[in-house]
């Protein structure tokens, strides 16, 4: 038998097999099955945004009340000094202190700890994995309870350093299962490379390795300090009198919801979807520029 | 892995310790005080002494076992709404995004971008008993017409729902972009109909996305409580919220330790059967590694 026998492979004898001429019941409910998955989806991403353009439009409310909950017009009074409400300020910049210091320390602790865990086999790496896989599967709850625990029976007093602490170490988790993907992939034989062309150790890591591995390093570092910047219950029990920003929002949720606090967080949300923006679009720009470099070598 | 060397030397050591150092004294031995504080009695006032008290546990279970059961039916259902709406979702990113894939996965970490608390209060903002939402539903007898939505499970569900549906849909997508076309092309070629194709060569190669999905919107959504106080009512209290009250607020710290115990353990069995039943790798995210 030849190879004309079979149908040729791919869609284009499929769709011509399709009878041209259905009826409009069939060809309706195609078209509807057509839409159904982008129209779904359309809502699921209104879902998801939904609550991100109340908290925008809520900042520019007009209230007059405690709380923010009812539209009462548009006013820009707020936007002219968010700052002006009493400790949100000062909890931003504890926030933001506490996210940089604890993201340095979990970024370089779990970066490392990571390559620890791919490069080298060693005795009991399994119940390693699990073991730096189990802050992850415990609820924050328990976490942020735990480390009380610690703290109360051995009698140290909670506040900034007890927070980074606890930042540190939910983090580390996050840092090693990220750097970890990353190394997965990583070709060895350019540190081979490095070293049959006379580099040392310090020299092949510091040139070769983590130029390599420095985009996962910084996604790791970046998803760190979100969470850091975000996190409210863990902090809810190791903060003592220290108060950072979610920290803020909660006391201000049980007394009164000023607008600034919608302005605050608008703020922030602009302010990461443009790093998110440059970013994506940076990483685009050198993708292209790795794309072309091979042709201009050929040309020369 | 071809490339892992044997080495004896001090350096994988070295790089292991600080972090393992960080995890072991900050969360392996707070578990144990938090275990020795649980088998304690006494008060704030009085002092607490450690004399193996395991009523604290049967105690603690038979006051609170409501909210135990109604964390982890929310937890469940949210779980549940969320692979209904994620799926689909992650799905026609994967296979239909196109060019608008990236902007579509950024639309889905959005919510990120805004503080956990604020997303949640402006659930309260728009469930609010005035919110034109509201008397929508009234309108068309969804509700009755005095009905809220606020303080009911309704809201604490859509809440959490809402608040982890992200940790549902990144794994999700992660593994449905994972697979290569021209699976589905000979599934098609084999199976003929896109329906069996997805039942039998999409679903199951999005399996390790399920689960880690579903791991990642249970274990959180158990233990919260931010939502059921912002957008629940008495009626609505979860686990979270005893845990917290009675330790940063009634300072009755073994009950609270107790429970968290609790919570842990039962999650941790929950985990472990999941597990098994999906298998490790995916679990663990170390099937890459060939």
């Amino acid at each position: 038998m030849t190879a004309e026998a079979y149908p040729a492979p791919g869609g284009a004898t499929r769709a011509s097999s399709r009878p041209p001429g259905t009826s409009l019941a069939t060809r309706v409910g195609r078209k509807v099955l057509h839409w159904s998955l982008p129209v779904y989806s359309a809502l699921a991403i209104t879902y998801l945004l939904f609550p991100i353009a109340i908290i925008i439009w809520f900042s520019f409310n007009n209230t007059h009340s405690r709380f923010n909950f009812v539209w009462q017009g548009w006013t820009l009074k707020h936007w002219k000094d968010p700052f002006q409400v009493p400790g949100l300020l000062n909890a931003l910049k504890v926030s933001i202190e506490i996210a940089a210091i604890s993201t340095v320390i979990a970024t370089a602790l779990g970066t490392m700890m990571a390559l620890a865990m791919v490069r080298y086999e060693f005795r009991g790496r399994a119940p390693l994995n699990f073991f730096v896989f189990l802050p992850l599967s415990t609820p924050e709850i328990v976490l942020g309870a735990a480390l009380l625990s610690l703290f109360l029976s051995l009698g140290v007093n909670t506040g900034f350093i007890t927070i980074v602490i606890a930042h540190v170490m939910f983090n580390i988790s996050f840092v090693v299962v990220t750097v970890r993907s990353r190394l997965i992939g990583f070709d060895r034989s350019l540190e081979e490379a490095a070293q049959d062309l006379g580099a040392n150790a310090w020299q092949t890591f510091y040139r070769v390795t983590l130029p390599l591995i420095a985009p996962g390093v910084l996604a790791a570092g970046l998803l760190a300090f979100a969470l850091s910047i975000d996190d409210f219950v863990i902090t809810n029990f190791n903060a003592g009198s220290t108060v950072t920003y979610p920290l803020f929002i909660w006391g201000a949720a049980r007394v009164s919801i000023p607008p600034e606090v919608n302005i605050v967080a608008t703020m922030i949300f602009v302010f990461t979807v443009g790093i998110a923006i440059l970013t994506v679009l940076q990483q685009r720009r050198a993708e292209k520029m790795a794309a072309v470099r091979p042709e201009q070598e050929a040309i020369a | 892995m071809a490339f892992v060397r044997r080495h004896r030397g001090i350096l994988p050591l070295a790089l292991l310790l600080p972090g393992l150092a960080w995890l072991i004294i900050f969360f392996a031995l707070p578990l144990y005080y938090q275990g020795k504080i649980s088998l304690e009695t006494g008060s704030i006032f009085n002092g607490f002494h450690f004399n193996w008290h395991f009523r604290t546990y049967t105690d603690a279970w038979s006051a609170y076992h409501t909210q135990f059961l109604r964390s982890f039916w929310f937890a469940g259902l949210s779980t549940l709404l969320s692979l209904l709406i994620g799926y689909p979702l992650a799905y026609a990113i994967a296979f239909r995004g196109g060019k608008w894939r990236n902007a579509l996965l950024l639309a889905v970490i959005l919510p990120f971008f805004v503080t956990y608390l604020v997303r949640t209060l402006a659930w309260e903002t728009i469930l609010d008993d005035s919110s034109p939402l509201v008397s929508f539903l009234q309108t068309i007898h969804v509700i009755s017409p005095h009905g809220r939505v606020l303080a009911t499970t309704g809201s604490v569900v859509a809440g959490i729902t809402y608040n982890f549906l992200p940790f549902m849909i990144l794994p999700l997508y992660a593994s449905l972009e994972r697979i290569d076309d021209r699976l589905l092309e000979a599934g098609a070629d084999l199976y003929g109909n896109r329906r069996s194709v997805f039942r039998k060569v999409t679903l199951p190669l999005s399996m390790p996305g399920v689960v880690a999905g579903v791991l990642l919107t249970f274990i959180p959504a158990a233990g919260d409580f931010v939502n059921a106080t912002l957008l629940g009512s008495p009626n609505q209290t979860m686990i979270g919220n005893v845990i917290q009250s009675r330790y940063l607020e009634l300072n009755d710290y073994p009950t609270a330790a107790a429970l968290s115990f609790t919570l842990m353990a039962i999650i941790l069995v929950m985990v472990a059967i999941w597990a098994k039943v999906a298998g490790t790798e995916a679990l663990m995210g170390t099937e890459a590694k060939t």
